[in-house]
């Protein structure tokens, strides 16, 4: 029985890009002006499930998106980047989501899926920053998950070991699979596409499907199922506050780094 | 950064209205279309897919190899026990490139290959050239493969061209200490072995690019007691087979990153390629005139990447309070560098568009011989040219290791010589001059811009300048051939023959792109002039 690893995948407005009329008057996001890329963390998530691929015999990864019918765009990169497979759940049905309806959608698309021995998936998106779709896909999917991984350490059959991240350094952990792991941008770099998988994905469909594909509550997708609701976004510009000088002596820094600490900066 | 979606000449010359020409002889009229997963079905499919293709290798050209390219020259390759180690920049860039398909591009589909046409692939060496220059040297040296695709006997094919998709490195053998323009003095020994059933080489090369590499194509005296030409042939040799060692790697001026060797063969097992004999009089010449095209796609890229050195340069630094690049005598020399770069790349893609037409058609083959050694001489003069302006613009500092400008002075000065020096392009021009060949190939440019209906005025005048100094032209030739084409007073007059000759084939081509984009018309215009201006040059000088 072949390895089975899930990539979940956004396809994100490219936020290093930004023009000046990344912004409409009424502070939402105008879309149509900004190009869209594979989310970063996305990206680093697929390195992860390939280098997987690479380790086990018959390993398949397959690479799941929400979005709109262009987001088949990530789909296409992914499998031209060595995954296997890919499709897009797109439905109007599905539009307006939050994180938890988010989730619940490609957790019921997973399940479609049969048994799955790993789940891999950016942190975050840089478009939400929210950092919630992983962890509730894997709370839905009632399975372990590992937040923050940066370095995939072995993997076999029945476990996977990963440094993940934490506040203060790093952290060794081992999981029994299946489980979740969200990957942060200190990920490895994903691979580049391969130039024959480039010129066959040119000719491919990528699938899409739809709500009525899932065995979903149609009340727990999109608009409906989400009960976040966004009041108001904010065009936030940073700027500093406060100031101090600092005279380049070794007393100096040494005040200043014991400040960044007790802060928690440092 | 993406060194082929950054740069739109690259787009203009892979949507050149003869691409259908070239793309349906590469495709045997897209007889693998349907049967192959990837065969294009016509030449709008096909351009697209070198696009796509060219835009993953900028993205690797600008993302790995020209952040790595000055670390690899410092650190250079290792000889360690007679083998020779990469700089860690240059394997990480050939890993890269290995696992993203990207080896092996004009190769055909069932070796693996993209079956891509020759103007890709002299793209390609373009882009990787504006990145690394001495790494490019490595990169081009896969076109060794077409020499076993076009030559080799099918178990030699099946053997060897699916190890090169898979990054198995190449290197041409054929320089030795008494053999280096002179290739028929070549002595390394070829012996057949009855009992093993293969040849066994036995002698020493020398400045040989790659010389550590994995497979080695060797020009070899296979026929006892010759002494020309006509006794060399050519063999395969795979290192993993044993016989051969590195002796020494040269410490040289620039392309610090691409390892240049000393090899001596120890009864090393290979196995001949296509006929005894025909080794230098018909393998090699094909693969020299293959690896020259390349030497012009070096040239352009680091053509390429000098303009936007200086560019950058001249656009930051201030001056008098005015960034320099408002001062006339910056923008000529900044003007003067694009115009070469613009003339040798219209140039060199007509030239492979002819290589590619070469495999159907006899009259394609002619002109792509001549225009070869034109772009060999014209894109290596100009890079040498462009690195010297680029220091030039940067003042003092360029003199300063800081800036890449010094890196790309020190690489361009091999382009000139190796694969053929200037002199030996002039040379091989020679043919042409005397057949009037290019005269021929000129009137063929010359009805194509004066069948156009939309030529500007600025055109009109630039082709009125062009065929005075096509007239002017051959009056130096008589002037020249006076007293015999092999009269001294008719050699001494070659090199600027064939300049005078490139100029003006470069502006007519400069005139034909102007034509799909009005952009190129500086550029012509400077080629005009310097056509007229050399060609009354060199006339009076004859005529004192």
């Amino acid at each position: 029985m072949s390895f089975k690893i899930v990539v979940l995948a956004k396809q994100v407005p490219d936020t290093h890009n930004v023009g000046a009329d990344a912004m409409n008057a009424d502070g939402t996001v105008n879309r149509a002006a900004l190009p869209t890329v594979f989310n970063p963390e996305d990206l680093k998530a697929l390195e992860m499930a390939l280098r997987v691929k690479d380790r086990m015999n018959d390993a398949t990864v397959t690479v799941v998106t929400m979005g709109p019918p262009r987001a088949a765009e990530i789909i296409k990169d992914a499998m031209s980047r060595g995954a296997d497979d890919g499709f897009v759940l797109s439905d109007a049905r599905f539009a307006g989501a939050d994180t938890l309806a988010t989730s619940y959608a490609l957790s019921q698309a997973i399940r479609q899926l049969g048994e799955i021995d790993l789940i891999f998936g950016g942190r975050q998106a840089i478009d939400g920053d929210t950092a919630q779709v992983g962890p509730q896909v894997a709370e839905k999917l009632e399975i372990a998950q590992i937040t923050y991984a940066e370095e995939l350490l072995s993997v076999d059959e029945k476990s996977i070991t990963i440094r993940r991240r934490l506040e203060r350094g790093t952290e060794v952990v081992k999981a029994s699979l299946p489980v979740l792991v969200t990957v942060t941008s200190a990920g490895d770099d994903c691979r580049f596409p391969n130039a024959h998988r480039l010129l066959r994905q040119a000719k491919d469909e990528v699938r899409m499907i739809n709500a009525d594909s899932i065995d979903a509550d149609l009340d727990r997708l999109g608009l409906k199922g989400s009960p976040t609701k966004v009041k108001r976004i904010e065009n936030v510009v940073l700027a500093h506050k406060e100031s101090m000088v600092l005279q380049p002596t070794e007393e100096a820094l040494n005040e200043l780094s014991a400040t960044l600490i007790s802060e928690h900066i440092l | 950064m993406n060194f082929y979606t950054d740069n739109e000449n690259l787009s203009f010359y892979l949507h050149h209205p003869d691409m259908d020409q070239v793309v349906a002889v590469k495709e045997k009229n897209y007889a693998e279309s349907g049967s192959h997963p990837e065969a294009p079905a016509d030449c709008f499919e096909a351009v697209q897919q070198y696009d796509t293709v060219m835009c993953l290798l900028g993205e690797i050209a600008g993302e790995v190899i020209a952040p790595n390219a000055e670390a690899v020259d410092h650190e250079g390759p290792q000889l360690v026990d007679g083998r020779i180690e990469y700089a860690k920049g240059t394997r990480k860039n050939l890993d890269a490139l290995v696992q993203s398909g990207l080896y092996g591009m004009t190769l055909e589909r069932k070796y693996n290959g993209l079956n891509f046409p020759r103007v890709a692939a002299v793209m390609a060496a373009e882009i990787i050239a504006r990145a690394d220059v001495g790494f490019a040297t490595i990169w081009g040296l896969q076109d060794c493969a077409d020499t076993i695709q076009q030559f080799a006997n099918e178990e030699l094919k099946n053997k060897y061209l699916p190890r090169i998709y898979e990054g198995a490195t190449c290197s041409m053998d054929l320089t030795e200490p008494d053999a280096g323009s002179d290739l028929q003095s070549v002595r390394l020994k070829a012996t057949w072995d009855e009992e093993n059933k293969c040849w066994r080489l036995n002698g020493v090369k020398r400045f040989i690019t790659n010389g550590d590499a994995d497979l080695h194509l060797v020009l070899a005296r296979s026929e006892e007691g010759t002494n020309d030409g006509r006794g060399l042939s050519y063999f395969v040799f795979d290192k993993a087979n044993g016989g051969m060692i590195v002796r020494r790697i040269e410490n040289k001026m620039g392309i610090k990153g691409s390892p240049t060797a000393e090899l001596q063969f120890n009864n090393a097992p290979c196995q001949i390629v296509g006929e005894r004999r025909l080794g230098l009089i018909k393998y090699v010449m094909s693969l020299m005139n293959g690896a020259r095209l390349g030497v012009g796609a070096q040239s352009i890229g680091l053509c390429e990447a000098a303009c936007r050195e200086a560019e950058a340069y001249a656009a930051s630094r201030e001056q008098f309070g005015h960034t320099i690049d408002k001062f006339v005598a910056v923008q000529d020399l900044l003007r003067q560098m694009r115009a070469r770069t613009d003339g040798a790349r219209s140039l060199m893609y007509e030239t492979a568009r002819y290589v590619d037409l070469s495999s159907s058609s006899k009259a394609a083959s002619r002109v792509a011989d001549i225009l070869t050694p034109l772009v060999k001489l014209n894109a290596s003069e100009f890079a040498n040219r462009c690195a010297y302006d680029c220091i030039q613009v940067h003042g003092g500092s360029g003199f300063m290791k800081e800036y890449a400008c010094e890196r790309l002075y020190r690489d361009a000065r091999i382009l000139s010589i190796y694969e053929g020096t200037s002199q030996l392009q002039v040379v091989a021009a020679m043919k042409g001059i005397a057949s009037g060949a290019y005269l021929k190939q000129i009137e063929v440019y010359d009805a194509k811009v004066a069948e156009s209906a939309s030529l500007t005025d600025e055109m009109k005048h630039c082709l009125d300048v062009l065929r005075k100094a096509t007239d002017d032209y051959k009056k130096l030739y008589e002037l020249a051939a006076a007293e015999g084409t092999t009269s001294e007073r008719f050699e001494h007059t070659t090199r600027a023959l064939t300049e005078v000759l490139s100029y003006i084939i470069m502006a007519y081509l400069l005139l034909l792109d102007s034509q799909r984009n009005a952009r190129y018309m500086d550029s012509c215009q400077y080629f005009v002039k310097e056509a007229i201006g050399e060609v009354s040059k060199h006339m009076a000088a004859l005529s004192c």
